[in-house]
């Protein structure tokens, strides 16, 4: 990865400067200011939501939110902890399953040569100009014909399927690893599935990684409800969402919700957002 | 024949490796789509077999459904709007934040991303335009004395596709934007410095004569994602002005194909519909990427 070291400021106008700066200003304005306002409903107290004029900041800030929303968890007939189960459990089979087959086949089809590789690639990136929304009803079919409704596999299986990320890792392998360590690896003696392994998916590691990120998000935001009807199989969001549903007392818990929800996925991304704009770096099509 | 199981055996340990991800990807991406196909020509309402029907389900969209041409309509007015509009403000903000020192470009970036991925945060915006005083937006207008009674700004259809559009471009900064991001990154400064050589001389000419060149693959990936997320919006319209918005102001054919899948149970009528939506996406796919490689 090549990082921009030196300090290049030529060619640059003040007038051009200000402008920038007036831009990202507006545009990170655009950005922040409601994830800060949905933040800082969370510490208002029930009072200061429904006061007019509406204000910003809270005057009062409180964890009052948070503790009616653990209240409320406790009471549910299903334990938290069991929903807090169920999403862990999708989350982590789907991305561990798209990460195993995708990768695998990622490999394959950057560092090997056989018949139908082409097609396949095409496939892949054919897959990636439509949305999943036009699939959700023969989706749904094929999964109540697999008898995998009221499943986790309703949740997981369909992920192991994603097409963006092997896409992603397939560009990356080409980039990344060098034929000639494979050639070395082989004439020692080396299995395909060893080299994968040992060699290939250590260098790959921010590449999977951003497999494993992007996933999350898909699996930790889903509901699961079309699939999904006992209680005690269904996902956290969905408890959350049963809670906001509670009307306008629960105006407060459900911003506590709210923030709760987005705070998982983002300190996933804080945490790997560097390799994931690694991987990002070679996701580029190769014009014909 | 023999070819074939040549090329198999002498292949296998490729073919081994992408099978299992071939399974998955042809069960619940290729098969779909043939599936869709077959069941748009028949009524099927999952509890009777499927009966053919022929082009009827086609026909009745177009002769019958009012509202389905209503969202034909929104979805492509909306897809126009903010596919190119998202696609633009990606490459901008990636650009004018590549710009700035390492700490703040890493902080701006998660600034302009976390929206994208924050679950349900979108929610927010109901409250900020929420149709009575205590809705932020009517509060402040209000309080300012710009208008002199709350807007329904989700009721009334004059304002709900201008919501709608501004709350899909908030959370839309995603993969194109972290594909800009990671691609000016890998650009070379020894192209800049030679640039600076050959007389170029503002950041403008800079951007068209090094930067869009040198990210061209990075541009046109970025196109493809951008293009199927200004189809796919639904979620966010429907958590916005609901399940039946005034004059079906904000109704898209997702939402359509939704209501008519999982609330009617005619599944064959909604899936003529995202046979429909399919091709639409493939044919505005392969009409923006022809034009993207001519400008290159």
């Amino acid at each position: 990865m090549r990082l921009r070291i030196s300090n290049r400021r030529l060619a640059r106008s003040a007038a051009g400067d200000v402008t920038i700066l007036i831009f990202l200003g507006l545009g990170a304005a655009y950005m922040a200011l409601p994830m800060f306002y949905a933040i800082c409903q969370a510490f208002k107290p029930l009072n200061e939501l429904f006061i007019f004029p509406p204000q910003f900041l809270p005057r009062h800030p409180t964890l009052d939110n948070f503790s009616d929303l653990f209240l409320l968890m406790a009471q549910s007939w299903v334990p938290v902890t069991r929903y807090l189960f169920n999403s862990l459990f999708i989350v982590a089979a789907g991305c561990a399953g798209n990460v195993v087959l995708g990768s695998l086949a990622a490999y394959a089809l950057s560092k090997h040569e056989f018949k139908g590789k082409n097609l396949i690639n095409n496939l892949i990136l054919f897959s990636l100009m439509f949305a999943g929304s036009v699939l959700v009803i023969p989706r749904y079919l094929i999964i109540s014909y697999l008898g995998w409704i009221n499943t986790y596999a309703a949740l997981v299986v369909p992920a192991w399927g994603t097409t963006l990320g092997v896409f992603l890792m397939r560009n990356f392998i080409t980039h990344m690893v060098h034929d000639s360590l494979l050639e070395a690896a082989r004439i020692d003696g080396a299995s395909e599935w060893y080299i994968h392994w040992r060699i290939v998916m250590p260098i790959v590691k921010p590449a999977w990684l951003t497999l494993v990120i992007l996933n999350f998000q898909q699996l930790w935001g889903d509901q699961g409800s079309l699939f999904i009807y006992s209680e005690e199989l269904k996902p956290l969001p969905y408890a959350l969402g049963q809670i906001i549903g509670g009307g306008v007392g629960r105006a407060g818990v459900a911003a506590a919700v709210s923030v709760i929800l987005m705070a998982v996925p983002i300190t996933v991304f804080v945490i790997n957002q560097a390799k994931i704009v690694q991987t990002m770096g070679t996701s580029g099509i190769t014009g014909e | 024949m023999k070819a074939f199981w040549r090329e198999l055996k002498e292949n296998r340990i490729p073919y081994l490796f992408v099978t299992p991800f071939l399974l998955v990807f042809a069960v619940f991406v290729v098969a779909p789509i043939l599936i869709a196909v077959g069941l748009s020509f028949t009524y099927f309402n999952m509890i009777e077999p499927p009966r053919w029907v022929g082009w009827s389900n086609y026909l009745a969209l177009f002769l019958e459904d009012d509202v389905f041409l209503i969202a034909v309509k929104n979805t492509l007015l909306f897809a126009a709007i903010t596919g190119p509009l998202s696609y633009a403000l990606c490459f901008v903000f990636a650009w004018l934040i590549n710009e700035l020192k390492p700490k703040i470009r890493a902080v701006l970036t998660l600034l302009f991303y976390a929206p994208s991925i924050s679950a349900n945060a979108f929610m927010i915006w109901t409250v900020l335009f929420s149709g009575d005083a205590y809705g932020y937006i009517n509060g402040l207008l209000l309080d300012l004395g710009i208008i002199d009674k709350p807007v329904q700004w989700l009721v009334d259809p004059q304002w709900m596709m201008p919501i709608v559009i501004v709350v899909v471009l908030w959370m839309s900064l995603g993969v194109s934007f972290l594909t800009f991001i990671a691609g000016l990154q890998g650009i070379d400064n020894i192209y800049f410095e030679a640039g600076a050589i050959d007389g170029i001389r503002n950041r403008w000419q800079e951007l068209w004569y090094i930067t869009l060149p040198m990210m061209k693959n990075h541009l046109m990936f970025g196109a493809i994602i951008s293009i199927t997320n200004s189809f796919a919006a639904a979620d966010q319209i429907q958590a916005l002005t609901g399940n039946a918005p005034t004059d079906w102001a904000t109704w898209t054919i997702v939402q359509h194909i939704n209501d008519y899948g999982y609330v009617r149970y005619e599944m064959g009528y909604a899936s003529a519909m995202a046979v429909l939506l399919f091709i639409t996406m493939v044919l505005v796919q392969r009409l923006v990427q022809r034009l993207l490689r001519s400008i290159g």
